[in-house]
C-alpha cells in the first residue's frame, strides 16, 4: 500500500484508479479511512454512528470480487458516508434529532441501494441539523460538527457532518440532502464541491423529509469529476418515487472537457449586493475572470423576485415540514415518552423530542396553512414561486449557466449566531431561490486550497442540465489547478 | 309530522384493486393477522413515499362517469392533516379542491315518481388503519391503512327514507356492476356518513343546523338511524329549540345515535397539495376510453327490460338485482324470439328457480342449471310438450342433477299426451264414471272443473288443459263450458 495516502485530497476519481491497479485494496482503503475517522472525530464530530462493520464486509466483498477479474463501477470499494436522513436496514437514522435518537431503520433509502449495487462502501452516517433546520451545523441532538479546515468555525448547515467528513477524509464522499442550502453551504464553507440536483433526478425514497418539494439529493465530493461520477450512479426515474423525472440520465463525464468558447454566464445583480461580504464579492470575481479567461461571455441579469424568494421559501417550506413532521409521534417509532393517554404521550414526546428550532417551523409552517391565513401565506408564496419559475426560465433564455456566491458571508464562528433565528435564516438568501424553482446548483470553490476564507460559487443551470454544470465547474478546476 | 327530511350522504367505497392506493401492500386484508399486510409506505415510516395506484385512479373515474359526473382532466391529491392514533402520517391522502368526478347526478324511483340525486362530487383517498380498544389499551392494526377509498357526496336532496334506501341500493349495484369494489358492508367496504336535519313542510332553504352521524356500516342501520333522528330532532324542535350541530356516533347496531365531542367547527384539516404526487392529468381520450369500459349500468337494463319485454319495474328490478343475475338471465333469453317465451323466462327465473336455489342455499354460479337448461325448459313448456306442473318438477330435478330438460322429459316419462284419441278415452271414462256430477252440472259450474281435474289427475298431470278442456266441451255438446272453466 501507498505511504503517501493523503486521505484529504484523495478524490474518487483517483482513489478509483489506485484500485483498478491494485495499488491499494478496497479494506486497506475502508481501514484507512475509519483510522482517519478514529483520529479526527473527537474534535470535529461529523459522525452520528460509522458503520465500521458494513465498511469491512462490503470492501472485502469487493476485493474478492476484483479478484476475480469482474468488471466493477466506479465507485466499487469507494468508502462514502450518508448524511443521517437516509434509511439503511439495521443502521440507526436519526435526522441528527432527539425524536428519533433511537430509530433503527428498516428498510433502505433508494440512494442507498444504489451505491449498494455500485458496490459502494458505507463508513458512515454523517451529524445534521435536526431535520435539515439550520446552516451552521449546530442544531444537532448529537452536538455541533466543527470546520475541519477551521475548527472555530461552523461548517455550514445542515449537511454539516458530510462536508466536514468530505473535507477531513472521512469517507471520499458523502450524500447530503439539499432543501434549501443544506449541500451547498456547507460545501461552500468546508471548500469542497457540492451539488443539488435537479428536483426529481435523484430518488427521495427513504429520506427523511423535510419540504417534499424541494428536497433534493445530491453529492458532496472533493472534485467535480466526482459529483459527475456519484451522480451517475445515483440519478434516474424511481417506481417508489413518483416525483423522479422521466429524462434520461446522460453520461455526465462525456460533458466535462466542453469548450466554454463563446458560452454566456449570466450575473444576477440581486446577488451582488450591499449585504454581501466585500472577500466574497473580490473572490467571486476572479473566479468569473478565470470564465473570461476561458472565452466565455459575461452578462448582467437580473432575477427580480429573488427579495421574495427567501419569504416564499420559508412558507412553503416549512408548511409542508410542518405536516411532514407529524408522523414523529413516539409510537410506532422513536423515543417513548410516558404520558396519561395517546394525546399527552404523543405531546411529550414532540415536546421533548423536537428542538426548538423544529418547534418554530411547525408552529409557523401549521399556522401558514390554517384556514383563514393560507390564501395570505401558502398560496401567496405558491405564487411567487410560480413567478420565479418564470424569471428563472426566462434567464436561461439568454444565459447557459447563472454564478454567484454560494453563500454571501465566510462562514461563521462557532455559537456566533446559534441564538439569531432571522440572521440564520437570511444567510440562506443565495440558495433558496434554487429550490422552489427545482434547477440544478453546483457549489465550487472559488480555492479549495485557500484555508483562510472558504468561498463557494455556485453554479445555476436549467432543469436537468447537470452536465452543464459539470462542464462548468470542471474546467475552472482544471485551470486554476493546473500545476 | 309536520317536518321533512333534509338528508345528504357521504358513502365510502372501498375500491377493489389488488395492491393499496399508494404502496405495493396487498389490498385484500380482510380476516388476515394484524399488522400483515405493511409496508413503510402504509405503516408511514421516515422516508416513505406514496406512489399512487393507476388502477384505484381509473376506478374513480369509471364511477363518477357512471354518477353522471363531469371529470376533473388535470387532478391532484392534498393533504389532510390531523393527529389520530390510526393515521400513521397524521394526514390522510386525499382530495381537496379538484376531485376527480364532480356535479354527477342519479336517477331514482320514488313513490310520487322519478327523482334525481346530485352528486357533490366522487373523489378518491386512502382509508386509515384500525384502532382496536380493549380494555384501557389501544391496539393499532395498518392492514387497512392506504387501502384506496372512493368517496361520493350527494347534495342534500333526500327527503324519504324510502328514497335514501333506494339510492344506497342502487349505489350499491352501481359500484358491482362496475366492478370498482365489492361494497361488502359486512366487510365494513360500504360505510355511510349521514348529514341530517328537519325542516317545517313548505320551507325550501336549508336548516340552520345538521347533524352528522359517522360510520353507519348498512342500509338497514342507516334507516334506523334516521328513524331514531327523526324522532330525536323532532322532539327537540317541537320544544322551540334547534339541535346541537354536532357529529354523533352509533355505539351498536340499534340506531340510537350518542352526541360525540362537537369538535367541527374546531378542526382545521390544514390542506395543501400534496407534494409527494405530481398532478394527475387525463386526457379527453383517456376518459373517453374509460367511459367505454361502463358497461350498460342497472338502471339501464331496467329501462331496457321494460322497453323491449314489456316487464314490470318489480320484475325488472329483480333481474337486474346483480349484475351476475342480469347476466344470467340475458344468457337465457339469447337467440329467443318470442316475446312470451321471454316473459316466461323472467317469471321462471326469478320465481320458481329462485326460490329453489334460495331453498337449497344454492348461489347462482354454483346451480347446476345453465341459462341454457332453463331455456330448453321454458320453451318445452311453451311448445306444449310439457305442462307446467311437469316443468316445475323438471326443474327441481335439473337442480339436483344438473340433467337437461329434454333427458328428464324422457327420463321422468313426463312428456305431455297430445295424442288427441288417448285423451278422448280419459274424457269418456271420466263421464262414464261420474253421472252423478252431470247432474250436478247444471246448477254448480265447478262441477265442470271437478271433471277437468278428473281427466288431468288420470292423464298423470301430463296433459295440456286446454285441449281436455276442449274435448271435454266437445263430448258434452256444450259450447259454452270453455269460457265457463276460464
Amino acid at each position: 500500500m501507498s505511504n503517501t495516502l493523503d486521505l484529504v485530497k484523495l478524490t474518487v476519481a483517483d482513489a478509483a484508479k489506485m484500485l483498478d491497479s491494485k495499488q491499494i485494496s478496497a479494506t486497506e482503503l475502508t481501514q484507512e479511512s475509519l483510522r482517519c475517522i478514529k483520529a479526527r472525530e473527537p474534535e470535529i464530530n461529523a459522525f452520528i454512528s460509522v458503520t465500521e462493520e458494513i465498511a469491512l464486509t462490503r470492501s472485502k466483498h469487493v476485493d474478492a470480487d476484483r479478484a476475480t477479474g469482474k468488471a466493477l463501477s466506479a465507485l466499487a470499494g469507494i468508502p462514502y458516508s450518508l448524511k443521517d436522513v437516509y434509511n439503511v436496514v439495521g443502521t440507526k437514522t436519526t435526522a441528527g434529532s432527539k425524536i428519533l435518537e433511537s430509530y433503527t431503520s428498516v428498510y433502505d433509502a433508494t440512494v442507498e441501494r444504489k451505491l449498494q449495487e455500485a458496490q459502494g462502501v458505507l463508513i458512515g452516517k454523517t451529524n445534521c441539523d435536526s431535520f435539515g433546520f439550520g446552516s451552521t451545523g449546530e442544531h444537532s441532538a448529537f452536538g455541533p460538527t466543527k470546520n475541519p479546515i477551521n475548527t472555530t468555525l461552523v461548517p455550514g448547515g445542515s449537511s454539516s457532518g458530510s462536508g466536514a467528513a468530505v473535507a477531513y477524509g472521512g469517507g471520499l464522499y458523502s450524500i447530503g440532502e439539499d432543501t434549501g442550502g443544506s449541500i451547498r453551504c456547507p460545501a461552500a464553507f468546508c471548500n469542497i464541491v457540492g451539488l443539488k440536483p435537479t428536483y426529481g433526478r435523484v430518488s427521495r425514497y427513504g429520506a427523511i423529509a423535510y419540504a417534499s418539494s424541494y428536497d433534493s439529493i445530491g453529492p458532496m465530493t472533493k472534485s467535480v469529476q466526482d459529483a459527475a461520477i456519484v451522480l451517475q450512479h445515483i440519478a434516474g426515474k424511481d417506481p417508489y418515487d413518483a416525483t423522479t423525472g422521466e429524462s434520461a440520465v446522460p453520461e455526465y463525464t462525456a460533458y466535462l472537457e466542453n469548450s466554454l468558447h463563446g458560452k454566456k454566464i449570466g450575473l444576477p445583480k440581486e446577488y451582488f449586493v450591499d449585504g454581501l461580504d466585500p472577500l466574497v464579492r473580490q473572490k467571486i470575481m476572479q473566479a468569473v475572470e478565470v470564465y473570461t479567461s476561458l472565452g466565455a461571455e459575461i452578462i448582467e441579469i437580473s432575477l427580480p423576485n429573488t427579495e421574495h424568494a427567501i419569504a416564499a421559501y420559508y412558507i412553503v417550506g416549512i408548511s409542508e415540514a410542518s405536516s411532514n413532521l407529524g408522523r414523529m409521534d413516539g409510537i410506532r417509532f422513536g423515543t417513548e415518552v410516558e404520558g396519561k393517554n395517546w394525546s399527552e404521550k404523543i405531546k411529550n414526546a414532540r415536546g421533548i423530542g423536537f428542538n426548538d428550532e423544529a418547534k418554530r417551523r411547525i408552529m409557523v409552517g401549521t399556522y401558514a396553512l390554517s384556514a383563514g391565513y393560507a390564501d395570505q401565506f401558502y398560496k401567496k408564496a405558491q405564487q411567487v414561486r410560480k413567478l420565479l419559475k418564470k424569471e428563472f426560465l426566462s434567464a436561461f433564455s439568454l444565459v447557459d449557466i447563472i454564478l454567484t456566491p454560494t453563500m454571501p458571508v465566510l462562514p461563521p464562528k462557532i455559537g456566533e449566531d446559534v441564538n439569531d433565528p432571522l440572521k440564520l435564516w437570511l444567510m440562506d438568501a443565495f440558495t433558496v431561490s434554487v429550490n422552489p424553482v427545482g434547477v440544478p446548483a453546483l457549489s465550487v470553490p472559488v480555492d479549495k486550497n485557500d484555508v483562510s476564507a472558504p468561498v463557494g460559487m455556485q453554479l445555476i443551470a436549467p432543469h436537468f442540465k447537470e452536465e452543464v454544470l459539470f462542464n462548468f465547474g470542471h474546467l475552472y478546476e482544471k485551470e486554476v489547478y493546473a500545476s | 309530522m309536520n317536518y321533512e327530511l333534509v338528508i345528504g350522504l357521504e358513502i365510502h367505497i372501498q375500491a377493489k384493486t389488488k395492491s393499496k392506493m399508494f404502496c405495493r401492500c396487498d389490498a385484500k386484508y380482510f380476516s388476515a393477522a394484524p399488522n400483515t399486510h405493511v409496508c413503510p409506505v402504509c405503516l408511514g415510516l421516515p422516508g416513505a413515499l406514496p406512489v399512487p395506484n393507476k388502477k384505484a385512479i381509473e376506478q374513480c373515474i369509471r364511477l363518477s362517469l357512471a354518477l353522471g359526473c363531469e371529470i376533473n382532466k388535470f387532478s391532484k391529491f392534498d393533504r389532510k392533516n390531523y393527529f389520530y392514533p390510526d393515521l400513521p402520517k397524521a394526514y390522510q391522502i386525499s382530495q381537496f379542491d379538484l376531485p376527480f368526478g364532480y356535479k354527477g347526478k342519479v336517477r331514482i324511483e320514488s313513490q310520487d315518481g322519478e327523482k334525481e340525486i346530485a352528486i357533490t362530487r366522487v373523489h378518491m383517498e386512502e382509508d386509515t388503519g384500525k384502532s382496536i380498544h380493549s380494555g384501557n389499551k389501544t391496539l393499532l392494526d395498518f392492514n387497512k391503512s392506504g387501502v384506496p377509498l372512493l368517496e361520493v357526496v350527494t347534495e342534500p336532496d333526500f327527503r324519504e327514507v324510502k328514497d335514501v334506501v333506494f339510492f344506497a341500493k342502487r349505489l350499491k349495484q352501481i359500484v358491482t356492476y362496475l366492478g370498482v369494489s365489492d361494497a361488502d358492508m359486512e366487510k365494513g367496504q360500504m360505510r355511510f356518513e349521514l348529514n341530517m336535519s328537519l325542516r317545517k313542510i313548505g320551507e325550501t332553504q336549508l336548516p340552520k343546523y345538521k347533524v352528522e352521524v359517522k360510520n353507519i356500516g348498512s342500509i338497514s342501520v342507516l334507516e334506523k338511524v334516521i328513524a331514531y333522528e327523526t324522532e330525536r330532532q323532532q322532539g327537540i324542535l317541537e320544544k322551540g329549540e334547534t339541535p346541537v350541530q354536532e357529529t354523533r356516533g352509533l355505539r351498536d347496531l340499534s340506531g340510537i345515535t350518542h352526541s360525540q365531542r362537537a369538535k367541527e367547527e374546531a378542526n382545521d384539516y390544514r390542506y395543501f397539495p400534496e407534494p409527494d404526487i405530481p398532478p394527475i392529468v387525463f386526457s379527453e381520450e383517456e376518459v373517453t376510453l374509460l367511459r367505454a369500459t361502463l358497461g350498460e349500468l342497472p338502471q339501464e337494463k331496467k329501462n331496457r327490460y321494460q322497453k323491449d319485454y314489456g316487464f314490470d319495474s318489480a320484475l325488472a328490478e329483480k333481474i337486474i338485482a346483480t349484475k351476475q343475475k342480469a347476466e344470467w338471465f340475458e344468457q337465457s333469453i339469447v337467440g329467443v324470439q318470442e316475446p312470451q317465451v321471454i316473459a316466461n323466462l323472467a317469471k321462471w327465473y326469478v320465481g320458481d328457480f329462485m326460490a329453489l336455489l334460495k331453498a337449497s342455499k344454492t348461489r347462482l354460479s354454483q346451480a347446476k342449471v345453465t341459462p341454457e337448461m332453463l331455456r330448453e325448459l321454458v320453451q318445452r313448456l311453451h311448445e306444449g310438450k310439457i305442462t307446467a306442473p311437469s316443468a316445475k318438477q323438471i326443474l327441481a330435478e335439473m337442480l339436483v342433477s344438473g340433467k337437461s330438460p329434454d333427458a328428464l322429459i324422457t327420463e321422468l316419462g313426463l312428456e305431455a299426451v297430445s295424442d288427441e284419441g288417448a285423451i278422448l278415452d280419459v274424457v269418456k271414462q271420466v263421464l262414464a264414471a261420474n253421472p252423478k256430477v252431470l247432474e250436478d252440472m247444471k246448477k254448480n259450474p265447478n262441477a265442470y272443473k271437478f271433471l277437468i281435474g278428473q281427466a288431468m289427475k288420470q292423464l298423470g298431470g301430463k296433459a295440456n288443459p286446454q285441449q281436455v278442456d276442449a274435448l271435454l266441451v266437445k263430448e258434452l255438446g256444450v259450447t259454452e263450458g270453455a269460457e265457463s272453466i276460464q
